[in-house]
């Protein structure tokens, strides 16, 4: 309950986020589509103040719960090259990524975000058992 | 007014996005993985928050889907495309196996870096040269 209740509290804010910024700007709020644009410098005052909201986002959740959120990280700095370079492709190549297709793809019912969200989701399940031997 | 607004929304929308990262737990790789680690160690929690933020954002479509315009905008720019093709998979189950790696997707790394460590940095560094290297090399190809 514990874990699940701030999960669910941080789900309907980012949902929220989401459809605010379709509704007031026309565009979706897919995060790898907005770092994409903004690396080829399209748009770069709306990309750039999303993306500095989100760099902003947990210096606010500091200031208002006097508390860092919880981090460990386990991977490697190499292995976070692959992985980066794995999520960028990745992401651009297959039009999207959790918030592009897995929130508004989904909530729109998009075939397309739905063949996504189920393979990235496969992808990523398969990758996390291997890494830590779970079979 | 638009060129004012539309920027500033941007930057709202983008804290609060953050925020949700902050409180949901995405921000954590371990948990992250331990999300996919469904035949393992599987920690669930994260389902809710893909399920709170959908569930908002489908409430939101039926408003989106009466409005004609944007308020800060002319038009609504929605995907139409509706192929399922070959680098819709192989790019997702790209990004899937990244994902799975380092425990971090775009949103969550970028929202990290404001903590002060050193692994989102780097992730971000190489994430924005795939994004880069996709777009301007392997586009059209595959």
């Amino acid at each position: 309950m514990t874990t699940y209740l701030p999960s669910f509290a941080g789900g309907l804010m980012i949902g929220l986020s989401a459809i605010l910024y379709l509704i007031l700007t026309g565009r979706i709020a897919g995060i790898s589509g907005i770092v994409g644009r903004l690396a080829e410098g399209a748009l770069p005052w709306l990309n750039g103040a999303f993306v500095l909201g989100l760099v902003l986002g947990p210096l606010v959740y500091l200031a208002v719960t006097g508390a860092w959120p919880e981090v460990t990280i386990t991977a490697s700095l190499p292995l976070a090259v692959l992985a980066g370079l794995l999520v960028g492709i990745g992401s651009r190549m297959g039009s999207g990524c959790t918030s592009g297709h897995g929130v508004l793809g989904l909530a729109r019912l998009s075939p397309r975000s739905m063949v996504a969200v189920v393979t990235f989701l496969a992808a990523g399940i398969v990758t996390v058992t291997i890494l830590r031997g779970s079979l | 007014m638009n060129r004012l607004a539309q920027p500033l929304a941007a930057l709202v929308c983008g804290t609060l996005f953050g925020f949700g990262l902050a409180l949901s737990g995405m921000l954590n790789p371990a948990r992250v993985q331990g999300f996919l680690d469904l035949f393992g160690a599987w920690d669930p929690s994260l389902i809710f928050v893909l399920g709170g933020a959908v569930i908002v954002a489908m409430a939101g479509m039926l408003l989106v889907k009466r409005m004609k315009q944007p308020v800060f905008g002319d038009v609504f720019h929605i995907p139409t495309n509706r192929r399922i093709d070959m680098p819709l998979v192989l790019g997702s189950a790209i990004f899937g196996i990244g994902w799975g790696l380092g425990g971090f997707c775009p949103g969550p790394a970028l929202s990290a870096l404001s903590m002060g460590y050193l692994t989102p940095v780097v992730f971000v560094i190489a994430m924005v040269a795939g994004m880069v290297f996709h777009d301007r090399v392997l586009a059209g190809r595959i």
